[in-house]
């Protein structure tokens, strides 16, 4: 079947079979932020935008993105550059293999909330599981990029 | 593993109906239960293009299309105002924002599964199913329905004096309940649904009359009522009778949550 999305701002034609996942299609893009974590939409390592909002692309049919546009990581270079040297500062990670899934439902919360609660921070982020680092780091990362935001 | 041959996106719920038919196609919702499924499926049918995607509201309902995520429901004002922000409490332990996201109502109320946050607190709220080709019956009757090749159009809750509350219990705070209480008060009536017993959520009503009136006496008398009715057992989460317990535990504070005893 015919598809057409918009991929990180550009306009992409295509035929696809009908059972591709998005994440696949995305990798076979060159969008190789996007990762496979758990495959049971638990770990939320494949995180992208489909029209703005987060969704789990290993859970999704390319098929179902049709006419949609689409945003990885790679995407959003000037924004995961800025937000991700605070994560990197808070030494808010130890492997890394969470980090694009995570980068991407952070700033899909900055952008519905741009002034989040400690708790509203991790209820946003729960379903983005980090099996090294105990989630206090990135919840400093953040607090203290929202406060650099605040003062901009 | 799913694997699936075609996919089309119906322009008539009587398409989607025929397509349905066959043992091979299958419907899609969000596809996160599907997803792990291990079938081979000739067609997929994506219902996006019938009127599922919104929560419209009149006088009388709300009428929640079958493609609404389960994020569109922890987020609607009107919605959640109706329900005293159950809604919200409903569904916000399950998974993360982005699974919300994916995962429908439509798929949630179809599967019927045992762990459903969702089935747990619908049927609390005396809700209904719009079926293709069957009609509209009470969710209640749908629970118990053989599963057939119906279209689930939408989930309808009819506007009434209403009042309700949701607690779950769950041992790690994304995963599946241990045990789901809804209890609400619907146009004068007192019910509460228990879920994740962990079979398919029962509902038990206050036929007895306990709670004619509202302290704290009755209250644990209704929770003790209720708990005698409900069956519950054992699986890996949690033993039969640690749930029993606890249906007496959380109806109670459900009830005074409600009450704001
Ligand atoms: C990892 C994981 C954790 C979960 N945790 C919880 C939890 O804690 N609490 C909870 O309540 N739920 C939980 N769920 C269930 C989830 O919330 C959804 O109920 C489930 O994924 C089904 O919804 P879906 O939209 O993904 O449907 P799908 O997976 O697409 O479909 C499910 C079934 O319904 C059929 N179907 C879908 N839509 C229709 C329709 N409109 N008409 C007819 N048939 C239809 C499909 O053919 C399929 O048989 C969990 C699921 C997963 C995968
Ligand atoms: S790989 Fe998609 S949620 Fe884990
Ligand atoms: S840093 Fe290793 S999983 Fe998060």
């Amino acid at each position: 079947m015919e598809i057409k999305i918009k991929l990180n701002g550009k306009l992409i034609k295509e035929d696809v079979d009908a059972g591709t996942l998005l994440i696949d299609w995305l990798r076979a893009h060159k969008c190789f932020s996007v990762k496979r974590g758990c495959e049971t939409s638990n770990c939320g390592l494949c995180t992208v935008f489909v029209n703005d909002k987060p969704v789990l692309s290993c859970s999704v049919l390319v098929a179902r993105a049709n006419g949609c546009s689409v945003t990885t990581l790679e995407g959003l270079q000037k924004e995961a550059e800025e937000f991700g040297a605070y994560i990197a500062n808070e030494g808010a990670e130890q492997c890394g293999f969470c980090n694009p899934g995570f980068m991407m439902n952070a700033i899909a919360m900055f952008r519905e909330n741009p002034d989040p609660t400690d708790d509203e921070i991790r209820a946003y982020l729960a379903g983005n599981l980090c099996r090294c680092s105990g989630y206090e780091g990135q919840l400093r990362g953040i607090k203290k990029y929202l406060q650099y935001k605040k003062g901009e | 593993m799913i694997t699936i041959k075609n996919y089309v996106s119906v322009d008539t719920v009587e398409e989607a109906y025929d397509l349905n038919k066959k043992r091979n196609n299958q419907v899609l919702g969000g596809m996160c239960w599907l997803k792990m499924m291990n079938k081979d499926v000739n067609t997929a049918i994506d219902l996006s293009k019938l009127n599922v995607k919104s929560i419209d509201e009149d006088e009388t309902c709300f009428r929640i299309g079958a493609y609404v995520t389960l994020r569109e429901l922890e987020m609607s004002t009107s919605f959640n105002e109706y329900t005293n922000g159950g809604m919200k409490k409903a569904v916000e332990h399950i998974v993360g924002v982005q699974f919300r996201n994916c995962a429908t109502i439509g798929g949630s109320i179809w599967g019927r599964f045992g762990f459903s946050d969702l089935l747990t607190f619908f049927l609390s709220l005396d809700a209904k199913v719009e079926l293709y080709p069957t009609g509209i019956v009470s969710l209640k009757e749908f629970r118990d329905m053989k599963v057939n090749n119906d279209i689930l159009l939408s989930v309808i809750v009819d506007k009434k004096p209403l009042k309700v509350a949701y607690q779950t219990i769950r041992n790690q705070s994304t995963d599946f309940p241990v045990l789901a209480c809804a209890c609400s008060n619907v146009d004068g009536k007192y019910n509460t649904a228990i879920g994740a017993r962990p079979g398919k959520a029962m509902l038990v009503e206050d036929d007895n009359n306990i709670l004619a009136e509202v302290n704290e006496e009755t209250i644990k008398a209704y929770s003790e009522y209720v708990m005698n009715r409900v069956d519950t057992i054992s699986d890996s989460r949690a033993s039969g009778e640690y749930r029993k317990r606890m249906v007496k535990v959380l109806v109670s504070r459900c009830m005074k949550e409600m009450e704001g005893i």
